[in-house]
């Protein structure tokens, strides 16, 4: 299927107190039509910050976009006028934020909300904004729909406001989807409703969906293609079987290895891994996972490694290849 | 919100009580009384006042029958007379009944009015005077604090955040004789004293005829009065401003493609606003009983100069009356701030 998204070299910096942090380190990935794509990865490991720098709501200061393309239907988002940019959130890229009780405006309806990107985007009247607004929470699973729209987010629960935002998210029926942790404030019998109601919506109205996650039972079911990230690098993409079944990169590794399983039999600790995630102040020009990683050699410490071909649309940036110990190149 | 609405208002009567009392014992425990002259009376005549307005009773005594006179309405098939001791803020007629209702007593300063006459005349024009310095405020502070919420950090944040220690740091007693030097007697655009409107007053405090005259009259001291409240106002809005506009809800507007006009005014000022409606209660309390020295520069003819007078001159029924009503002003201006907020915020709602 043809590409949808192209993002090339994208670098992300903040400007802080304490220095200048290198958030996303000129990462590269596509996104093709109707597929889905997670993003993996700890705690501020720059997966929210790229997609956010994709759509322009980086905080700017202290944040800036210092290079890269990011080219949808033959334009670059990142070059856009402002103007040409606000058309294109909400109507045909646009997001789910991680934290359903902050992420509404507490102060106006359901319906002033969710009818909104049609109004301005579209040209709808309210009332049929709000008509097609019931008939988008409905569809969400919303009982009631019509009568809720005048209902305030605070009289919906966790669960009930992520139904809501991700209705909110595609009724002007958007080619992407960018879900910034869309299940990690919620339970867990609710994240498994919330990924149930991605994928069916997914089938019905065919937008592409970018994922971002640390949870990789969540990317498991979901997902066709992962993008593994760690201190501001992508450091594997594969396509999600590939990944589970023949991880490549030692993070990788250790990151399925620290699942829980349920099929394992008999009392055993959880592993970890040894360390503390990198600190961004500085690019590296060693691996950025070398500090932590139990198959590091010289060559590790000496350069940082691009993304390596190890397979059929696989590719890890790693000097090793952990399954013999020996060097890739 | 009707049953809430009643809970505050039979509450009101208790603040009022607690204010009385207390209000009532501090005055009386000041030495001195409101027959000390600097040449002393003849005992005689003192002691014949005293028992006129039964200052000779025990102090206990005096408080329940002020009390009772401000609180507890009077009936009267016959007419009430004219006279001094029969006045009361409220007199009416149900049916064949007279009714009066708070009886503030006589003036002791002012032998030939009534507490009830200062409150008919001088007060209406400190609650306008009041009112008008409130909207001055909100119509300054609010558009600066927003301006300088939104553009922080260029030249026109430094200038509205430098209008608003302006008007912190200058007082009236300083701003009122100014204004007047530049606005009344340099350019004679405006009069430099007195007030537009006189007795009777619509509600009790409204002015009956708007003219041209008023208007001259009531441009100089609400902008006097109320610059101060202005900047507080104005910090205080660019504050919470600068808050919500950091929100995660402010970035899903911004992710759903609304203009940055939009994003302020529907998603960001609503909100914003919670914090400042919550000073505006005691704000307007405090114009309308901080009068005192906007009212001496500007020569108005308000409640502002009773109420400081009456404490030197141990005015008992004065003070007690003043105080007495500036306290209902704080309790209803707060109530009124309370049923603001059910509006602007869904999340508070009081049954």
């Amino acid at each position: 299927m043809a590409d949808l998204l192209t993002v090339q070299d994208l670098e992300t910096r903040f400007r802080t107190r304490e220095g200048m942090v290198h958030a996303v380190n000129g990462i590269s990935f596509d996104l093709k039509e109707g597929e889905t794509l997670g993003i993996v990865g700890e705690s501020g490991c720059g997966k929210s910050v790229s997609v956010l720098s994709l759509l322009r709501l980086i905080p700017t200061p202290p944040g800036k976009v210092v290079a890269g393309t990011a080219s949808y239907q033959g334009k670059d988002l990142l070059q856009m006028t402002d103007e040409e940019i606000r058309q294109v959130r909400g109507a045909q890229i646009s997001m789910v934020f991680q934290d359903p009780m902050t992420s509404f405006n507490p102060v106006l309806t359901i319906g002033q909300q969710v009818a909104e990107p049609l109004e301005i985007h579209q040209g709808y009247s309210r009332a049929m904004a709000y008509d097609r607004a019931a008939e988008m929470l409905t569809m969400v699973g919303i009982p009631r729909a019509k009568e809720r729209l005048n209902d305030y987010p605070h009289q919906f629960s966790g669960g009930m406001r992520q139904r809501v935002m991700i209705a909110m998210a595609l009724i002007c029926t958007p080619q992407i989807l960018i879900a910034d942790e869309p299940t990690t404030a919620l339970d867990v019998t609710i994240q498994a409703q919330i990924v149930e109601l991605a994928k069916r919506l997914q089938d019905e109205l065919g937008m592409a969906i970018i994922w971002i996650t640390h949870d990789l039972g969540i990317i498991a079911g979901l997902a066709d293609r992962v993008n593994v990230m760690y201190g501001g690098y992508i450091i594997e993409k594969a396509p999600v079987k590939e990944l589970y079944a023949n991880p490549q990169h030692p993070y990788t590794i250790g990151l399925l290895a620290s699942l829980p399983r349920v099929d394992e039999s008999g009392r055993r600790r959880l592993a970890s891994i040894d360390g503390l995630p990198p600190v961004l102040m500085e690019k590296p020009n060693y691996c950025p996972f070398a500090p932590r990683c139990s198959f590091a050699v010289e060559h590790c410490w000496k350069e940082n490694p691009p993304l390596l071909q190890v397979g059929d649309r696989h590719t890890a940036a790693c000097w090793v290849n952990p399954k013999t110990g020996g060097e890739r190149v | 919100m009707g049953r809430y609405i009643v809970r505050r208002l039979i509450y009101l009567f208790a603040v009022l009580f607690v204010v009385s009392a207390i209000t009532f014992g501090l005055m009386h425990a000041v030495p001195g009384g409101p027959f000390d002259k600097e040449k002393a009376l003849p005992a005689e005549i003192v002691k014949n006042l005293e028992k006129r307005y039964h200052l000779d009773e025990p102090l206990v005594q005096q408080y329940f029958r002020y009390v009772g006179h401000v609180f507890i309405p009077e009936f009267s098939k016959t007419k009430f007379s004219s006279n001094l001791d029969d006045d009361a803020l409220f007199k009416f007629k149900i049916g064949s009944v007279y009714v009066k209702w708070m009886n503030f007593g006589p003036s002791y300063a002012s032998r030939s009015r009534t507490v009830n006459d200062i409150f008919r005349q001088q007060l209406p024009i400190s609650i306008q005077l009041g009112l008008m310095a409130l909207i001055v405020a909100i119509l300054i502070g609010m558009p600066l604090g927003i301006i300088a919420a939104l553009k922080q950090n260029t030249v026109f944040d430094y200038m509205s955040m430098s209008v608003a220690i302006f008007g912190v740091s200058v007082p009236v007693i300083i701003l009122g004789p100014v204004m007047i030097w530049i606005f009344a007697v340099s350019l004679k655009w405006f009069p430099a004293t007195g007030w537009g409107s006189k007795p009777p007053y619509l509600l009790g405090f409204l002015p009956q005829k708007l003219g041209w005259s008023y208007f001259q009259h009531a441009v100089m001291p609400p902008i006097a009065l109320g610059l101060a409240s202005s900047a507080i106002i104005a910090r205080l809005t660019r504050a919470s401003l600068l808050q919500v506009v950091r929100e995660d809800y402010i970035r899903t507007a911004r992710a759903k493609g609304l203009q940055e006009r939009l994003i302020t005014t529907r998603h960001a000022l609503k909100n914003s606003l919670i914090p400042v409606i919550t000073i505006l209660g005691p704000m307007f309390a405090a114009l309308v009983t901080g009068t005192f020295v906007t009212e001496t520069v500007f020569g108005i003819p308000g409640m502002g100069k009773y109420f400081v007078i009456s404490i030197t001159n141990r005015d008992y029924p004065v003070i007690m009356g003043t105080i007495l009503l500036y306290a209902i002003f704080l309790v209803i201006a707060n109530l009124v701030v309370d049923i603001l907020y059910a509006y602007l915020d869904p999340r508070i709602r009081y049954d």
